[in-house]
Formats: structure tokens, sequence, C-alpha cells
């Protein structure tokens, strides 16, 4: 990278005075070219970091052309958040789409070249980013507080009746995610969440199986869809909007079982349960 | 007849008797020279349909050495098999999501050896017929979207190995999808026409006159490699003439332009050196230019995948083809010495200053290596608008490598620029820098943002 190299050179002569100020000939003469020529690869490498963030922001333009700077979400509600999702989960969407199994032909074409270590340094810098949220939707597009409720008792507390496990349940109690991979629910434009809900329904999304949340959507009426994604875009996200680190013991306990839900992702990440 | 006509009269009863005589005779010659000139024409088109094939052993087995397969791995590579025979997600060389052509989408079979769906059933003897004639092992005229006009110079020995390396994968299940083509070219006889007049299968003896090196380079690319299916001039039929078989070719189905190998103000490479050719292949870029688009994929897919020696005589059998013009690129002097020049001021300027100029440098001259400069850049000039439209409307990615293996991507300015504003940023690096090429226009950039596939 030239600004690599551009760096190494101010700081390679920056060492040397600084080496002879401090000290007696003796030092000067302890310290020979090879070591001054040392300390300046390592001084030069310890400012790489502060560059290679440039070269990530090069690179990631490419993604917040349509998402908006650091992945906040584009302006049309059309491209969503990326900053501060779980970066497994961030990852597992760029696969999907290179490999056709989420559908967005823009963007499966321009990422169908990159590999799987590659998309995941996107992921990883999106994950880190803490950009601010757009305000929540108010008033909820003339939904009625009854329907209110309702999206609120499904996202908070499932419908046991109907076996629908409360989103909170995978998705943390405060919606926000979980680590590694699970997304949060907040800060999202209520047509990007009702388009998402419509295509799991469609089957134009998918996860790899066990593919609880498809089992969960189709079970969905449109009623449910249209008053879950009302309540979840009018939530404001809460100070902290990090994914949770695990899901709560009491989540699994006191929502409904789904036939998948937490007790396949247990299964399919046995590192977070233990 | 007409002098008897007029005439009537009672003596002159016989001529019209005569003329119903000669009629039905007239009619039937002419009837039988029909027969007999379409007799000939279908006899014809037979003989060239069936002319250099041989007679099928239906128990050939694929060859099971590692090294026989290991050969056919690569001739698979440089064939760039899995392109059109995969798709995104799916099993490699299971079959594809079509290749589209001016007659309907041609859908690329299974090559996995599944009995049913895939090759399992064949004999090495079927498939050498395939890649020789164009023929399926049901004998069926196969679509010349599978590119044996250019597959029937492929020797009998790459053949095999490719055919012990696709009888090696494991086999997958598929079946074929049905090709969407309309009528007539869908049928049979349709076909049969087209190959008589354009398909002339059969191998090619070395040239003598040539060096082995320049002998190998002309026979991948016009064999295996088949550049010339995208860097050829179509005519109305879909075929290619011998003599517009690098003079450039709009790819049906995208916005993208394959250039000419033999246009200096496209991608003719007389004045590279070979390793310099040798790296755009194998890397996806050199000091000149960076493939983007379909040839990225070839560079990612085939390419970067070759052997130095077999890079290096392509890069003898291109730079070996001339050029079509002496006409230099639209490059003033100037502008080839420094980016001295100043950027032209106009709308286009404050485009390229807010979205372009931090990677693209303000000169024009890229200050990140994998970047690519604009200044001097053949793809930046040429008369041909359609790919810079494309990549500036729907972005990519340069070819991964293993030289490259985190290229950068252009945005996708598709859903930020208007078609205006697209065409001033355009033309404001097509006129800037001492750059004097034609500007575009707003509204071809609005007819390839209508045909952006989305």
């Amino acid at each position: 990278m030239p600004e690599a190299a551009g760096v190494r050179t101010p700081a390679a002569s920056n060492c040397r005075p600084r080496v002879g100020s401090t000290s007696s000939v003796f030092v000067r003469r302890a310290w020979p070219a090879t070591a001054r020529a040392w300390l300046a690869v390592i001084l030069g490498l310890a400012l790489v970091p502060v560059f290679a963030a440039s070269d990530i922001e090069r690179r990631v333009r490419v993604c917040t052309v349509c998402h908006g700077d650091e992945g906040r979400a584009g302006s049309d509600g059309f491209y969503p958040r990326l900053a501060g999702k779980p970066a497994a989960y961030l990852h597992e969407q760029l696969l999907h789409f290179r490999d056709a199994r989420r559908h967005y032909a823009l963007m499966s074409r321009l990422i169908e070249p990159l590999s799987d270590a590659h998309l995941f340094e996107f992921a990883q810098y999106f994950s880190a980013r803490r950009a601010p949220y757009p305000a929540p939707s108010v008033g909820a597009g003339g939904m009625d507080a009854q329907a209110l409720r309702r999206g609120e008792q499904l996202a908070l507390r499932g419908d046991p009746d109907r076996g629908l496990p409360a989103c909170a349940g995978c998705h943390a109690p405060r919606l926000t995610g979980v680590l590694p991979d699970v997304p949060g629910l907040l800060g999202l434009p209520r047509d990007y969440i009702s388009a998402q809900l419509g295509a799991w329904q469609a089957g134009t999304r998918r996860a790899r199986v066990p593919d609880c949340m498809a089992d969960i959507a189709r079970a969905l009426t449109p009623t449910d869809v249209s008053a879950l994604s009302a309540w979840l875009s009018a939530q404001r996200v809460p100070r902290d909007d990090a994914p949770a680190r695990s899901l709560p013991a009491w989540a699994s306990g006191q929502a409904p079982q789904p036939s998948c839900g937490a007790k396949a992702l247990q299964a399919t990440r046995p590192q977070s349960t233990r | 007849m007409s002098g008897i006509g007029p005439a009537g009269g009672g003596p002159l009863r016989t001529p019209p008797a005569r003329v119903q005589r000669r009629g039905p005779r007239l009619l039937l010659s002419v009837l039988i020279w029909l027969g007999l000139a379409l007799a000939l024409g279908v006899g014809a088109i037979v003989a060239l349909n069936l002319h250099d094939e041989a007679s099928i052993r239906p128990d050939i087995a694929p060859s099971t050495s590692a090294e026989v397969i290991a050969r056919g791995a690569y001739v698979a590579r440089v064939g760039n098999c899995q392109g059109c025979h995969s798709v995104p997600g799916g099993a490699p060389f299971a079959g594809g999501s079509g290749v589209k052509t001016p007659f309907g989408v041609v859908h690329a079979g299974n090559l996995t050896p599944d009995p049913a769906t895939g090759l399992g059933a064949w004999s090495a003897d079927h498939f050498w017929r395939a890649l020789h004639n164009g023929r399926s092992r049901d004998g069926r005229l196969l679509y010349p979207a599978f590119p044996y006009p250019h597959f029937t110079r492929v020797s009998r020995d790459d053949s095999d190995a490719l055919f012990a390396f696709l009888s090696s994968l494991p086999p997958v299940s598929q079946g074929q999808r049905a090709h969407e083509l309309r009528w007539p070219y869908r049928t049979q006889w349709a076909l049969a026409v087209w190959r008589a007049l354009y398909f002339d299968p059969g191998a090619k003896a070395a040239d003598p006159a040539h060096s082995p090196d320049w002998n190998r380079g002309e026979y991948l690319v016009n064999g295996l490699a088949h550049c010339s299916a995208c860097h050829g001039t179509r005519n109305a039929w879909g075929a290619i003439a011998d003599d517009e078989a690098f003079s450039g070719g709009r790819m049906h189905g995208s916005n993208w332009y394959a250039p000419s190998l033999i246009d200096p103000r496209e991608a003719a490479v007389p004045h590279w050196s070979t390793p310099d050719i040798a790296r755009l292949l194998r890397e996806g870029r050199n000091s000149h230019a960076s493939a983007s688009g379909p040839m990225a994929d070839v560079v990612q897919g085939s390419t970067q995948h070759m052997t130095d020696a077999d890079l290096a005589a392509i890069a003898a059998y291109l730079r070996g083809l001339g050029v079509s013009t002496t006409r230099p690129i639209d490059l003033p002097a100037a502008a080839q010495t420094a980016s001295a020049v100043a950027a032209r001021p106009g709308p286009g300027a404050k485009i390229y200053e807010k979205h372009c100029a931090d990677c693209h440098g303000a000169g024009g001259t890229s200050p990140v290596e994998g970047i690519p400069t604009l200044l001097g850049n053949r793809a930046v000039l040429m008369r041909r608008i359609d790919n810079l439209v494309q990549i500036v409307l729907g972005g990519g990615f340069g070819a991964t490598t293993l030289a490259q293996p985190r290229p950068y991507g252009m945005p996708p300015f598709v859903t930020i620029l208007s078609d205006q504003e697209v065409a001033d940023v355009l033309s404001h690096v097509r006129t800037s820098w001492g750059h004097a090429a034609a500007p575009v226009q707003a509204f071809d950039v609005a007819r390839l943002r209508g045909s952006l596939a989305r």
C-alpha cells in the first residue's frame, strides 16, 4: 500500500534523533543500523491500522452508496441498516446474496466474484459501526392501538395458542439481536420488515436448515405481519444497541417452544450456549 | 402469349390449346427442377452436417488415471466450462442459468456423471462428437451457444482428458432446463441449415511458418478458450466470420461490449509486453488496464489458472493479430506524459470531485494500487460507451485472483445518480486532462439504464 510506505519514512527519520537525545553515545552505538531499521518497521506497522482504516473506507464505499454512511441505512427504506448488526449475520447474508439464496440482482451480481474471507471483512467493518439511528416512525401509519398491541404481544410474548414463539425469544429480550448471527429487529423501516416477512413466507428469503424463521413466518397472517412491522418500526432503539452475548435462560423457558427456534439455534451454535 | 391473345377469332384457336398443353409441362419441369434443387440442397445440408463424423463406439469409458484427470481439470479451466455450466451457489458443472442469444435462451446442461441427467451414460466417443461435431449423445444437433464452432478445434487428447475429469466429479441429479428459443430457431432443421452455412468441423494443423508458442496460443485462443465467442462480431444469424473474429462484439442480454482485440483504440495489445498480457490474464489487471464485468469472470474462472507457458503462448498469438487501423487513441501527447492538463470545469467536474476523485485521483491518476487510473485508459476513451455507463450504473469488482484476493469495488451509482449526472461525469472524464473523446449523452445513459438487469 502506498500509504503504509509513506508512513514508514517519517517514522524512520523521527526515531533517530529521539534515541540520540535521550541517551549517550553508547546507546547510539548499541543501536546499529539493522536495529534502527527494525524499530522503524515496528513503528511503521503500528501506524498501519490508522491508514488501513482509510483503505477499508474506500473499499466499503461500494456498500455505503446504497446503505448510507457507515451502513446507517439508505434514505428510501429499501436498503437496510448494516451498522452494528452481528458480523456472522451480515456475513451469512452476503453469502446468501452471492450464492442466490437471497435475491437482489444488483447486489448478487456485484459481490459474485468475492471470496468468503473478503466478504467477512465487510461484515466485520459494518458490525463494528455505531451510527445514529433514524427516529422511529411516528403514528405507525394509521395503525390502531389494538393492532399495535397485537404487534407488541407477538414480538415480546408470542402467541402460545397458535404455537407462535415471541420474536424476543430468539432476537433477545430487547430485540437487539444475539451474537454471533441473530440480527436486531429495531431501527428498521416498516416497509423493510414487512417485505422481509413476506419474502420468508414466499420462500425467496431463506436461511440454512433448520430454517425455523421460514416456519414462523409462514404461520403469520397478513394482519400479524402488518401489526408486527408497525410495532417494531415504531420502537425507539435502546441507548445500548449492542447485540446480546447470549440468550438469557428465561427466554427459552418462557417463550412457547417452537419446532425449531431456540432449540435449533442451540444445536447449531454450541459455542454460545456453553 | 400477349401477342396472341388480343387477336381473338376462330382461326386462332390452336395457339391457346398449345398454351394449355405447354402450361402443365412447364409447371412440371419447373417442379422437377425445384425438387432436384431441393433434394440437392437437403442432401448438401445433411452431408455437411455429417461431415467429419466418425462412427461411435458406445463403450469407450473415461480414463481413471489421476494424471489424465488432472490434465482434464486444467482443460476445463482453460475452456471455462463451469462459467456457463454452473449457477452461483449451485453444484459445479451441474447445469447453468442460461446463455442469452438473440434467438432465445439456451440452458447449459449437466456435465456431472449422473446417468439420467448428466453425462453418466456417455462414452468418450459421444463426448468427442459433442465437442468436435456439435452433436449430442442422442444424435440431436446442439445449439452453437455451446461454442462447438470453437471446440471443434480441441484435440482428441484434450477431449478425452476433459471427459475423464468430468466423469470423476460427484454425480448430481439435476435435469436439463428446456431451452427458451423462438420458432424456427428451436427446430433441428433450422439448426441444420445454420450449421451447413456456418459450421466447419475439424482440427487445424499447426502452421509451420509460426513458432510453436504462436501455434499453441492459436490453438488455445481459437479453440478451448473461445475468445472470439465474445470478442468477435456476429452477423444477423449469430455467426462469426473469420475476418471479424476479433473485431469486438456486443454481448447479448447485457450492456457489455467485448472490445476489439485488433483495434488499437479498444483492446489490441501489439504494444504490450508478454509479461503485461500474462499479468492481465493472471491477476485481472496490469499497469494499462483492468478486467471488469464478464472479462473479470473469465480471468477469475479461467485464465488465472493457466500456466505461465500457456499465458505466454496466448500473448504471442494476440500480439501477432495485428491492428485494424493505425489511428491513435483519442489522447493528445500532453496527457500521455502528465496529468498537468487541467480538468474541464462544468457540471461533471463537481460530481467527479464528490464521488470519484478520492479513488481515481483528482487528475485521473489513481493514488491506490488496484484502483484503475482513468488518464489515458482506453476503456474510458473508447468510442462505444456501453461498458463505461454499465460500470458507473452497476458498479462491480475486479477479478478475485491469487495475486488480487481483495479486489476493490466500484459502487453502483444507479441508485443515486440521474441519467444527466452520469452523462455529465462521464463527459468530464472523457474530455478532461487532455482527453478528446466524444461526450456522453443522457439519452444513451437512459437506454443502458433500461437494460441494466436488476
